[in-house]
């Protein structure tokens, strides 16, 4: 489904203080799996989820797309791929502050200009599935660290993206939150969802969900999994 | 309701307000076009030359016949004292003093 | 077209959410604003109706009025005078005017006496204006006493008050026959306050204004043109407290805009890098700060203007009337025709409303077109 071909990236290029964080990766990945990405941080696990999900061009390589090639697409047409593709659980979860976890998870979809009832109808489902409806209301500076995650969750599925990509969801989560956030990893690849996870906690990478893992260090794949 | 609802009909409401202003502004400026013609008329009648809005300086009374000295008329360094001076500019146009 | 609609709704649900974040500041910021467009569409509205006023209603003034000067002051002008003008040709109809200033003590207030052509009422009669007849309770029948120019007392009946409508002509106004003027004032039989005259040829006044000067050295004629551009331009930036009114306004417009433009904070940025990350376009983005500045800017300015035609025409100037009235006790009241200019308004929601809002997309573009994946290293 996606394919990279010697994908590099490098930050403040020609400068003194130029950094490769992507070094040459080459992967397929396919779709309707969960595939972890697994390394010590600086191996480049979230530049490399950040270049497959549109969120930024690699320096060299070319990423193709369901036979799509995405790399040289301008700026308008990349966002529209990423906004209809891609849903992303970041790692400090990002919601909008002073704003409700409702509008949060509505706010994807704001410039799509869908009536408004129905947009709120599909968000407080969302919300319902992971359990969160109850918190709808409150401010999001004033939600739980899991229930943060959560509608974090809810806020990557409004556009009901095929691909799902979470950088180090279970940092900021105990033992048991993080078990329930492999329950949903589950649950979405139930529903026919391809997951894309960066991740050093060993609790993840060892759950039976995951279908592939790929190692990762100093900015090359080590080892590329089954 | 939602937030941008309230927006717009807040901007509804002003704008409806506004033009029921100016509609009633239409209105007045019908119904006083009388009393204007009457001023007028006494205006031609009397030979006035100004219409009274300061009474308390001579210069700020009849500002177009005044002239460039009346404000200096204590002495030449003597500043401005009378506040509707300060709204009045000099008359503009003029061709001497 | 829907979509269209219902993207805005959005975008605008997220900026009043965004803006209710720092509820305080931004509560001031309107009310600040809205006070300020009040401020200058008040001087607008005022301005312009008097001014408009001015130009109907003076329209029958004379059309050359001619002063004599004495040692750089208006003098009194000796009758002999009128027959040298007489001689011009072109001007017709040459009198002499009678009129001064009276100061009443008890009232503190200063009176403009007038001769009319026409007086009807008879000597020891006169009319008084409405402003006067207010301020005093004095109605017609009553009496009213001067003090002559050697210290005598002189008692005036008033035969009738003039009308309230024509106050802004007439509110001072006390017409009064030309004997008890002379016997007030000791004016000398021969002598007038000035000489007023037509010219039968409107394209012939300057000429005639010219040849008056000339003929007699130490006059100065005004005309008419003079009369009414005094009044077209009265008000206006030049004049003193206006200019101080103008600098406020737009210094404080700069210290707004300066505010907004001077880039946006951490957690502006930040928020940015969220809606971005999210999927909202560099457009989207942009779109929304265009109705951050928007919905402050236009809210403030339908509310001052609308407050400010109600502050000018349905309660009279009443902010103002201590500026105006200064030192006078007698004031007459700004009951003005509401006439307003289209293109002042629309003036003043250019200067008011695009100012504004471009100063809250500016900054942002910069911030709207980075790269999403910021937001995921942060």
């Amino acid at each position: 489904m996606i394919d990279l071909k010697d994908i590099r990236k490098v930050f403040n290029e020609g400068k003194a203080h130029a950094l490769t964080a992507v070094d040459g990766v080459s992967l397929s990945l396919e779709a309707r799996q969960v595939t972890v990405f697994r390394g010590p941080s600086g191996s480049g696990k979230t530049t490399l989820l950040s270049l497959v999900g549109c969120m930024a061009r690699p320096t060299q390589g070319r990423i193709v797309l369901e036979d799509r090639e995405i790399t040289s697409l301008p700026e308008r047409f990349l966002t529209e791929v990423r906004r209809s593709t891609f849903g992303f659980i970041f790692q400090q979860f990002n919601l909008v502050k002073g704003i409700t976890a409702l509008e949060n998870v509505m706010l994807p979809a704001y410039p799509l200009g869908e009536s408004h009832a129905s947009l709120k109808r599909r968000a407080r489902e969302l919300l319902d599935l992971f359990g969160i409806l109850p918190r709808e209301s409150s401010r999001s500076e004033w939600l739980s660290g899991g229930e943060a995650q959560r509608t974090a969750i809810a806020r990557a599925l409004i556009n009901d993206p095929p691909v799902i990509i979470a950088d180090e969801p279970t940092a900021h989560l105990d033992t048991k939150l993080s078990r329930e956030f492999m329950d949903i990893v589950a649950r979405l690849k139930a529903s026919r969802k391809t997951v894309i996870i960066a991740i050093h906690d060993p609790l993840v990478y060892e759950s039976p969900v995951i279908d592939r893992v790929v190692t990762m260090r100093d900015g090359r794949i080590e080892a590329a999994g089954p | 309701m939602r937030r941008s609802s309230l927006f717009f009909l807040y901007l509804g409401i002003q704008t409806v307000l506004l033009a029921a202003a100016f509609t009633h502004a239409a209105y007045l400026r019908g119904g006083h076009a009388s009393d204007i013609a009457g001023t007028a008329a006494m205006v031609q009648r009397l030979e006035l030359t100004d219409l009274c809005l300061f009474t308390e300086a001579r210069y700020t009374r009849h500002p177009t016949q005044a002239d460039m000295f009346a404000p200096f008329q204590d002495h030449p360094l003597s500043l401005e004292h009378f506040p509707s001076g300060s709204l009045l500019g000099p008359r503009q146009g003029r061709r001497g003093p | 077209m829907r979509i269209w609609i219902e993207k805005q709704r959005n975008v605008i649900d997220f900026t009043l959410s965004s803006l209710a974040r720092r509820k305080g500041k931004n509560i001031a910021l309107l009310l600040v604003y809205t006070l300020l467009v009040f401020l200058l569409a008040s001087v607008m509205f005022f301005t312009h109706a008097l001014r408009k006023e001015a130009s109907l209603v003076l329209q029958g003034a004379p059309e050359i009025v001619v002063q004599r000067m004495a040692a750089g002051r208006h003098d009194l002008v000796p009758g002999t005078y009128m027959d040298a003008i007489r001689a011009i040709r072109g001007a017709s109809d040459v009198h002499g005017r009678l009129w001064g200033y009276y100061f009443d003590p008890v009232m503190r207030a200063n009176y403009t006496l007038m001769v009319p052509q026409d007086f009807s009422f008879g000597e020891g009669n006169i009319a008084v204006g409405h402003g006067i007849s207010r301020s005093r309770f004095a109605y017609a029948g009553d009496l009213l006493s001067f003090r002559r120019y050697d210290g005598e007392p002189m008692v005036l009946t008033i035969s009738e008050v003039l009308s309230p409508a024509s106050e802004l002509v007439s509110s001072d106004l006390i017409l009064i026959s030309e004997r008890d003027f002379r016997r007030l004032f000791g004016m000398a039989e021969g002598m007038f306050t000035d000489i007023v005259l037509t010219v039968r040829n409107a394209k012939e006044v300057a000429t005639v204004a010219g040849k008056v000067q000339k003929l007699l050295p130490d006059t100065r004629p005004i005309m008419k043109s003079e009369i009414l551009r005094t009044y077209d331009t009265i008000f206006d930036w030049r004049s003193g407290l206006i200019v101080v009114i103008l600098s406020a306004a737009v210094l404080a417009f700069v210290i707004f805009a300066w505010d907004k433009a001077s880039g946006l904070s951490a957690e502006e940025r930040k928020e940015i890098g969220i809606l971005k990350a999210v999927g909202w376009e560099t457009s989207d983005v942009l779109l929304m700060k265009f109705w951050e500045g928007t919905t402050v800017s236009l809210s403030s300015f339908l509310a001052g203007v609308l407050l400010a035609y109600v502050h000018v025409f349905f309660t009279d100037v009443v902010l103002f009337e201590p500026v105006l009235k200064g030192w006078s006790t007698l004031y007459p009241t700004f009951k003005l025709v509401p006439y307003i200019s289209a293109y002042q308004v629309a003036t003043l929601f250019f200067l008011t409303v695009v100012p504004y809002t471009v100063a809250t997309i500016i900054p942002s573009w910069r911030a709207a077109t980075i790269d999403p994946d910021s937001v995921m290293r942060s």
